[in-house]
């Protein structure tokens, strides 16, 4: 893993720290928008994308996948996609 | 691997090979050769208990076709035995022959294929192929394989449930799975075992392969078996996982009263059944499915690898086209993920998705194809040498083919429609995984027990072997094409009730005599391989075939580091100079 | 350490990961299947039937907001447990697992309210489809917390051994396990709008 020293781990905490704030203003988010009971598919577009963008936060950063080589969420990336495609299939069973 | 030095001496810090080789002569029996977590002891484990299971699954198919030859009657000697409640007046009930069918299948597949080319082949020789002191992670090896113990138990202990084993197929549908009253629900929990073996099996394989790689070991180097592991482990890993959650739901189902499956307003026997329905007997299908074709791939790759070994290591010329074989095998468990519902043509789905994964089916035969066009070019202009392992492995060639030809007229919906779930289908998978990848396996058994155990086999009676299976083998499946084709349906107690099931029948006593036969050569290998454990000619040699790869690099035996020193790797595998004289991986010089 | 098994503290040099930092995303990589087949079933059963409640008609939204923010926060807890290793502040690193810990008790707590609600009104898994993908899928995520609480329970306990042994290995392990933490708090950030919002 690349450079650990103290310093640039205290940058990290600073980081951790904001995407906290930003994960429990999107759940305030996604909860208030739940309130407005729009019609379906909007409301399951809505919501998956809000999940969507905690889940890459918490990805990204708390996971660490932004300071990972290429090649890991290269990886991940194509899994992902394949994964959405998997999930779409099921919409025409 | 620990670091301490319990003062055995005073030995070297310098060598911690050396330190582990004595710490690991210190250990107790128990440790060493039970809950060893040495990957070529755990290796075996698997190969003996996979090899024990196999022939327990054989033994399940010979009662049955007993059955199938001579419908109705009762079954000697073992009809008696087997009690009153499953043998009425010695002939094999109904339920019992479902029983023998679902575990049929499952034994064979989960509890005897795949633990041992993936457990046995996989973890014996994957880390030393890679040039590897042992798998990443030996404890996690070694817990793989007590799960997947228990997990056999759990489904040996099935039988002797009230109400018997699973019976409704190793496919296990919905709703008669769900309603069964019998020991589904115990088969169910060693699905969960097995699969959670595999599951921890395959991280292990690939981290090994991808990191513990010596020095020299790009992986356009690595030997096509270290390919087909890795490729098969990325398929458990992916796809076992739907599997055991559709495991969780029918299990929910069962014993948590849920509707997962069971649709609204069903009847069972006159009277409606009391849940909340609105479950879907589909849903099932595609999540067992989505396992079940990678799986087949699962059977057919590894065995893809140990044909490509031995034929490289008895042509006495390079393997053809290896980037094209790699490529193709990557290609194959990509798309082994996008065709499952060829399955479930006759389901009812659209015809939009049914071509869909009809084009898949056709696409994903193109590998298979190239695989095997290379093994031929291998072939071509060789100067072969028939070693018994060797017979097996080009065996294997005409068998694969004929079970992957017969596969395009399943995959094409139009011709599926008259032989889905008939004997057509029995005959074109089990041509894959019988001759196919069971030839494959006994020819990798032979190939390597001379380095794992340090002694040869009888020549003699290997070659009888061969010649007894591969001929009785195709007098059980070859006329299940014809039987298939005449409208036998498969999983059928006794198919003369139907008219062209009894002008079929004849063809069944034909079958029944094969398999027998089958039986009866097998007793030539079981007495080889444990006999010469002792009585065999000693191998002191490194590198009795002439191999390429670094398993000819080790000690024969391998002793409990493998290589004394870590080795490195200078070339691509199966290269050999103009003069046919092996150049091995880890040879410096030309 | 080892000339036997080498990468298991520093990374390999083509990866750039750990042995064990591999496994533990392989093996995420196969519980991202589990709880895939899982969400799938979700969308196969609910658009296959006749009706099908509203989440917010049926659970507790205010109960499952606030343990959204207790496993968001224990995520960030756990993190920063991770990060006081690498400063090699010991001290702050129990105290931040040892509150990822005590989080996750609360959100089984809270759990267990629901799911008491539940069947208080006669709400079983057997009683209906949504409430058997309901129990499921959310029993399923709890099973997973309660393995997660084991882990790091034996990492702030009798595995923190490690750190005077070998504090890379130690700090590789704790990230790990906080790999493994993050993940479940990435199937509740889909299962929490899926079930309880939609």
């Amino acid at each position: 893993m690349s450079g650990h020293s103290p310093e640039e781990i205290k940058k990290h905490v600073k980081t951790y720290i904001m995407v906290f704030g930003a994960l429990i203003f999107l759940t305030i988010v996604t909860v208030g928008i739940s309130y407005i009971h729009l019609p379906v598919e909007q409301a399951v577009l809505l919501a998956l994308t809000v999940a969507t963008i905690k889940a890459s936060l918490v990805s990204l950063f708390f996971m660490h996948l932004s300071n990972e080589k290429k090649i890991i969420y290269g990886t991940l990336g194509l899994t992902g996609i394949f994964f959405v495609f998997l999930m779409s299939i099921t919409l025409y069973l | 691997m620990s670091h301490d030095s319990h003062g055995h001496g005073g030995h070297g810090h310098g060598n911690p090979l050396a330190d582990a080789m004595e710490h690991y002569s210190h250990l107790s029996f128990w440790r060493k050769y039970v809950f060893s977590t040495d990957h070529k002891v755990i290796g075996i484990q698997y190969a003996v208990t996979a090899m024990c299971f196999l022939l327990v699954g054989f033994g399940l198919m010979l009662l049955m076709r007993w059955q199938l030859a001579f419908p109705g009657e009762p079954l000697p000697v073992i009809g008696k035995l087997l009690g009153e409640a499953l043998f009425p007046g010695g002939v094999m009930s109904p339920e019992m022959y479902n029983q023998l069918g679902a575990m049929h299948g499952t034994i064979m597949i989960f509890m005897g294929v795949v633990p041992l080319s993936v457990g046995g082949f996989g973890n014996y020789l994957l880390p030393i192929q890679v040039g590897a002191h042992d798998m990443a992670f030996p404890k996690l090896n070694m817990m793989s394989y007590w799960v997947y113990f228990c997990g056999g138990i759990v489904m040996m202990l099935s039988f002797l449930m009230p109400g018997g084993a699973a019976a409704s197929g190793w496919t296990s549908y919905p709703p008669l799975s769900v309603i069964a009253s019998n020991a589904q629900s115990w088969w169910l929990v060693g699905m969960v075992f097995l699969i959670t073996s595999s599951l921890l099996g395959s991280v292990n394989t690939i981290v090994t392969a991808i990191q513990l790689r010596v020095k020299g070991l790009n992986f356009f180097r690595f030997p096509v078996l270290v390919w087909a592991q890795l490729i098969t482990a990325f398929l458990l890993l992916l796809a076992f996982p739907p599997l055991e959650a559709a495991g969780v739901l029918q299990l929910m189902d069962r014993v948590a009263g849920t509707s997962f499956f069971l649709p609204s307003g069903l009847v069972v026997s006159g009277e409606q059944l009391h849940v909340s329905g609105g479950g879907n007997p589909l849903l099932w299908q595609h999540l067992f499915w989505f396992l079940a074709h990678p799986e087949v791939y699962v059977l057919i790759l590894p065995a893809v690898g140990i044909v490509a070994e031995i034929l490289c290591t008895n042509t006495r010329k390079p393997l053809y086209g290896y980037k094209t074989l790699v490529y193709s095998m990557i290609f194959l468990g990509f798309t082994s993920f996008i065709v499952w519902a060829h399955h479930m043509f006759m389901t009812g789905m659209g015809t939009t998705l049914s071509s869909f994964f009809q084009a898949t089916t056709m696409i994903i035969s193109i590998p298979s194809v190239i695989i095997l066009t290379t093994f031929l070019l291998t072939l071509y202009g060789a100067s072969i040498r028939y070693t018994v392992p060797m017979l097996f492995a080009v065996a294997f060639l005409p068998m694969f083919a004929i079970g992957g030809l017969t596969g395009l007229p399943l995959g094409l919906t139009a011709s599926d429609i008259a032989l889905h779930d008939t004997y057509y289908v029995i005959g074109h998978f089990h041509y894959v995984v019988a001759p196919g990848t069971l030839f494959a396996l006994m020819a990798g058994v032979y190939h390597w027990y001379p380095k794992v155990t340090g002694r040869m086999f009888n020549q003699t009676l290997g070659k009888i072997h061969f010649w007894g299976s591969i001929i009785a083998i195709n007098g059980i499946f070859m006329p299940m094409f014809f039987m298939g084709l005449a409208g036998v349906s498969r999983r059928l107690y006794d198919q003369t009730t139907y008219a062209h099931g009894k002008v079929a029948q004849p063809l069944n006593v034909v079958m029944s005599y094969a398999a027998w036969s089958l039986a009866i050569m097998q007793l030539p290998f079981l007495y080889n391989l444990i006999v010469s454990l002792w009585k065999g000619e000693k191998v002191a040699a490194e590198n009795p075939w002439g191999g390429t790869t670094l398993e000819w690099a080790t000690p024969t035996p391998p002793p409990h580091v493998n290589f004394p020193a870590t080795p490195e790797v200078f070339r691509e595998p199966y290269q050999y100079n103009s003069a046919r004289q092996i150049m091995p991986q880890f040879s410096k010089e030309n | 350490m080892s000339a036997l098994i080498p990468y298991i503290d520093e990374p390999h040099p083509v990866t750039g990961v750990t042995n064990g930092k591999f496994g533990t995303w392989l093996f995420l990589a196969s519980e991202v299947m589990l709880f895939g087949a899982l969400f799938s079933t979700y969308i196969i059963l609910r658009t296959g039937s006749t009706s099908w409640p509203h989440g917010y008609e049926v659970l507790n939204i205010p109960m499952g907001t606030v343990n959204t923010v207790i496993l968001i926060t224990s995520s960030v807890t756990m993190v920063l447990a991770w990060a006081s290793l690498k400063m090699n502040q010991f001290g702050k690193f129990k105290l931040f697992l040892g509150t990822t810990i005590l989080l996750s008790c609360v959100f089984l707590v809270i759990k267990y309210f629901e799911y008491a609600a539940k069947f208080q009104h006669e709400h079983y898994p057997w009683s209906s489809t949504y409430f058997a993908i309901y129990f499921t899928m959310t029993g399923l995520h709890g099973i997973h917390i309660i393995g997660g609480i084991v882990v790091n329970g034996y990492l702030w306990g009798p595995g923190s051994k490690m750190w005077k042994a070998n504090p890379e290995q130690f700090a590789g392990r704790v990230e790990c396990a906080g790999l493994y933490w993050h993940f479940v708090d990435l199937v509740w950030i889909f299962l929490f709008p899926v079930l309880y919002l939609l």
